[in-house]
C-alpha cells in the first residue's frame, strides 16, 4: 500500500498547513454527506466500535451538537466532556487531562479550548485522531470547511469570489480559520471592522483590511458577518452596540454596495440588530445561515471518516 | 579556605582590555601578585580565565546553574514569593548560596511590588541588597515612579527598570505582528518599550538617578538609549542572548519555553539589537534566568508563565557573538562581569591584583548541544533546546575555592 493518501494529517488542528487540494478533497467527502444527511434514513455505522470523545472546556451549544450528531450518524459512541462537570475545574492540568482522556482509549477527539494553542498541546500527547473544535483566537477549522463548502455549493468555485469577513476579526479564530482556506481556494478576502478589532499584520495573512464597512463590502460576492461578544461592546474595544451597528451592522441599505447576489452569512450565535439586521438574517434569498448549520454536519461526518481512517484498516 | 591558588597555563582575558598567555596567582580569596608557599596549581592546558559572570537580574538562587554557567554574583530580582521589600527577606537571600555564589538581592522599588508606596531602601541596602528593582513590570504610576527615582538617587541607588508600557502590555504574551496575528496571541506592540524608555528618561534628567533598562530589544528603545547617554544622563541597559539569537518567529507553534519577558521581537529589532552591542549601546549580557517547571510551561502558550532557564547557555551564546565578529573577547567579558558589577556597585570584572578571585575557566571552542533536560540547575525551560553551540565553562572559582 504506496499510493498517496488524499489526506496525510494525522489531527486537524487548523486549516494552516493543509494544502488547498487537501481543503478541496475535504470539501468532496463532505458532499457525500449532504446527500446522506438529506434522506430519511440518515444512519451510516462505519465508526461503529469506535468511541469519540468531545471534549469542550468552553462552552458551546451548536458546535458540540453538530459533533455530536455526525460521530452518531456515523456510528460511533458519543461521549460528551463538559468542562464545568470535569476535573479541570478542580486545577486538573490539560496535560494530565489529555493523559486520562488517552486512557480511556477514545478513536478521536474532539477540543474546544479557550486559550490559543491548546489543542495543539493535547494532541500532542494522546495516541488518537485530534479534530479541534475552536481553540482561542486561533483556528476553527471545520467552520472554515463548512464555510467554505456552503459557498461552494452557491457559487460553483471559490477561485476569484471576493469574500468580506465583518466585524471583530481580532478576537475571531473563525476569522483566521476562513482567511487560510478561502485564500488557499484563491478567493480575494477583506477584512473589514473597527480598527480596534482588526489583528496587526493581517494583511501578511493574505487579507485586505478595511474600516469602512461600504467600502469593504463593495463587490463582494460573500459578505461574512463574525459575532460581538458582549464583553467588547462596552467602550473596552467599539463605544457601544448602536454605534457598532451604525457603523458596521449589516442592513439591506449596506447590502446594495455588495453583488446584487451576494451571500450573506454567519457563524452564529447572532446579535441581531447589532453585527446584523434581523430582516438580512431572516431573507432566504440571500442569507445562508442556516444551511451552514447544515453543512456544519457534512463536513464534521467527512473529518470523522477521514481522520479515523488509518484506525479502521482504510487507506485514506 | 585554601591559602592559594596559580591557575597557569591560561588565556587570561581582562575585561579591561587585553588577552595574555601566562598564569594568575591567588592568595586566600583574593587576586595576588604571588602565590603564597603551599598553594595549590591548577593546570588550564590553554584555556581561557577570565572574571566570573556577574548576572545582573536572575529570578531564582539557582546555585548548580550558576556553577555550571561560570556566574560567581547574581543580581536577584525582588520577584519572589513573598517579593523582596522588607530586610529581613532581602537578608535571607543575601546568604542563600553562601559560600558558592554571590546573592546580591535587589531590593523592590515598591512595597509588594504593587507600584505605590516606596519600600524601605535604605534598611534593605543595610540588610544587603544593592540596588532597587521595579520588578518583572513597569511602574506605571508616573508620579510614584518620579519618586522611586529621586529617593533612589538620594541613596546612591541605581534603580533598575523593567521598559514596557504597563497600559500596551496588559494581557499581552507576544509582540504584535504577523506572527502573534496568526497564532490568535494576545499582543502588545513593540513601541511599548521605547514608550516606557522615554518616560523614565524624562524621569531621570529630572531627578539626575541613575537607571538601568535590564532588557532592552527594540530598536526605538535602543536609538533612546543611545541619545540619552550621548546628553550624558546616567542611563544603561542589558539584554539576554534570546533577543539576540531568536525573533518572534521562535513562538511559532504555540513554544512555551519561548514565551520570555519581554517578549521576543521582529527580525528588524533583532537585528537594531546586535547593532547596538557593537556600537556599545548595550552594557550588559545577562541571562534573565528563570528556571521554571513542567507545571509552569507545559500549558497553553497564555497560560504559561514567561521566563527562560539563561544562567548555563549565557557563556556559550555570548561567545557566539565574539565568533560572529560583533565584539572582541575582552568586550564580551565587560558585559558579562566588569559592567554589571559597576553598576550594582559590587565587586568583580577584574583580573587585577587584590581583586576578589572569582573567576572562571573555559574553553571558547568546546561543542556541544544544548539540551534542558541535562541541565544542572533547577530546570530546563531554554529556548535554545537542541541548539549546537560552541564554549562551555570547566571550571568556576569563587573567592580562589574551585567548586562542584
Amino acid at each position: 500500500m504506496t499510493s498517496p493518501s488524499n489526506f496525510p494529517h494525522r489531527h486537524l488542528l487548523g486549516i494552516a498547513g493543509l494544502q488547498p487540494h487537501e481543503i478541496s478533497y475535504l470539501l468532496d467527502e463532505a458532499e457525500h454527506w449532504v446527500a446522506v444527511n438529506r434522506r430519511a434514513a440518515k444512519h451510516d455505522g462505519r465508526l461503529a466500535g469506535l468511541t469519540q470523545i468531545n471534549a469542550f472546556f468552553e462552552n458551546s451549544t451548536r458546535t458540540l451538537l453538530s459533533f455530536e450528531i455526525a460521530g452518531k450518524r456515523l456510528g460511533a459512541d458519543v461521549v460528551n466532556m463538559h468542562a464545568a462537570q470535569s476535573s479541570v475545574k478542580k486545577g486538573e492540568t490539560l496535560i494530565d487531562t489529555a493523559i486520562t482522556l488517552n486512557a480511556m482509549r477514545s478513536d478521536v477527539i474532539v477540543i474546544r479550548h479557550g486559550s490559543s494553542g491548546a489543542v495543539a498541546l493535547i494532541a500532542d500527547k494522546v495516541d488518537c485522531p485530534v479534530l479541534n473544535a475552536g481553540d482561542g483566537r486561533h483556528e476553527h477549522p471545520t467552520q472554515a470547511l463548512l464555510d467554505a463548502l456552503t459557498i461552494r455549493r452557491h457559487k460553483g468555485s471559490i477561485a476569484g469570489l471576493t469574500v468580506a469577513i465583518c466585524g471583530d476579526v481580532l478576537h475571531s479564530r473563525v476569522a483566521r480559520s476562513n482567511i487560510l482556506a478561502l485564500t488557499a481556494l484563491a478567493a480575494e478576502v477583506r477584512v473589514v471592522g473597527p480598527a480596534t478589532l482588526i489583528p496587526d499584520a493581517i494583511e501578511a495573512m493574505g487579507a485586505a483590511r478595511f474600516t469602512d464597512m461600504d467600502e469593504g463590502i463593495s463587490g463582494a460576492d460573500v459578505v461574512m458577518m463574525l459575532r460581538l461578544q458582549n464583553e467588547r461592546m462596552d467602550g473596552a474595544f467599539v463605544p457601544s452596540p448602536r454605534e457598532y451597528h451604525a457603523l458596521y451592522g449589516l442592513t439591506y441599505e449596506r447590502l446594495k454596495r455588495a453583488k446584487p447576489d451576494a451571500l450573506v452569512m454567519h457563524p452564529g450565535p447572532m446579535n441581531r440588530g447589532v453585527e446584523i439586521a434581523s430582516n438580512v438574517a431572516d431573507d432566504v434569498n440571500r442569507s445562508v445561515i442556516a444551511e451552514q448549520v447544515e453543512m456544519g454536519v457534512a463536513v464534521r461526518m467527512a473529518c470523522l471518516d477521514v481522520l479515523t481512517r488509518g484506525r479502521r484498516g482504510i487507506a485514506a | 579556605m585554601s591559602v592559594g591558588l596559580v591557575l597557569a597555563n591560561a588565556v587570561l582575558v581582562d575585561p579591561a582590555g587585553g588577552i595574555r598567555t601566562g598564569s594568575l596567582s591567588v592568595a586566600k580569596d583574593r587576586i595576588a601578585a604571588k602565590a603564597p608557599d603551599g598553594a595549590e596549581t591548577i593546570d588550564a592546558k590553554g584555556a581561557h580565565l577570565a572574571p566570573g559572570i556577574v548576572d545582573l537580574g536572575v529570578f531564582s538562587v539557582d546555585k548548580a546553574a550558576c556553577i555550571a554557567g561560570g556566574i560567581t554574583r547574581v543580581a536577584l530580582m525582588p520577584d519572589l514569593s513573598p517579593p523582596l521589600d522588607d530586610p529581613g527577606l532581602v537578608q535571607r537571600s543575601a546568604l542563600a548560596a553562601k559560600p558558592d555564589l554571590w546573592v546580591h538581592p535587589l531590593a523592590a522599588a515598591t512595597r509588594r511590588l504593587e507600584g505605590r508606596e516606596l519600600a524601605e531602601y535604605a534598611l534593605m541596602v543595610r540588610a544587603g541588597a544593592r540596588a532597587v528593582a521595579t520588578g518583572r513590570n513597569q511602574i506605571a504610576d508616573s508620579g510614584v515612579m518620579l519618586r522611586v527615582l529621586a529617593y533612589a538617587a538620594s541613596q546612591g541607588l541605581t534603580v533598575i527598570a523593567h521598559a514596557e508600557d504597563e497600559g500596551l502590555v496588559r494581557n499581552a504574551v507576544a509582540t504584535a505582528g504577523e506572527t502573534a496575528s496568526r497564532l490568535g496571541l494576545a499582543s502588545g506592540p513593540a513601541r511599548a518599550e521605547a514608550m516606557a524608555i522615554a518616560r523614565d528618561l524624562a524621569l531621570v534628567e529630572e531627578t539626575g538617578a541613575a537607571i538601568h533598562f535590564r532588557q532592552v530589544t527594540t530598536a526605538r528603545g535602543l536609538a533612546l538609549i543611545r541619545v540619552a547617554k550621548a546628553q550624558g544622563l546616567r542611563v544603561t541597559c542589558g539584554i539576554t542572548p534570546a533577543h539576540l539569537l531568536l525573533s518572534d518567529i521562535a513562538v511559532t507553534d504555540f513554544r512555551t519555553f519561548a514565551r520570555l519577558s519581554p517578549p521576543l521581537r521582529s527580525e528588524d529589532d533583532r537585528q537594531a539589537c546586535l547593532e547596538a552591542v557593537a556600537d556599545g549601546t548595550i552594557d550588559v549580557l545577562c541571562s534573565a534566568h528563570d528556571p521554571r517547571g513542567p507545571e509552569a510551561k507545559r500549558l497553553p502558550f497564555a497560560d504559561a508563565e514567561p521566563g527562560m532557564a539563561g544562567a548555563e547557555t549565557l557563556l556559550a551564546l555570548g561567545l557566539g557573538l565574539v565568533r560572529d565578529g560583533l565584539i572582541d573577547l575582552p568586550r564580551l567579558m565587560a558585559m558579562l562581569s566588569a559592567n554589571p558589577a559597576r553598576i550594582i556597585g559590587v565587586e568583580g570584572g577584574s583580573l587585577g591584583e587584590g581583586a576578589a578571585a572569582d573567576l572562571m575557566l573555559f574553553d571558547p571552542d568546546a561543542p556541544w548541544i544544548i539540551d534542558g533536560s541535562r541541565f544542572a540547575g533547577q530546570a530546563g525551560n531554554t529556548p535554545f533546546d537542541m541548539l549546537p553551540t560552541q564554549g562551555r565553562v570547566l571550571k568556576t572559582i569563587k573567592g580562589g575555592r574551585p567548586l562542584g
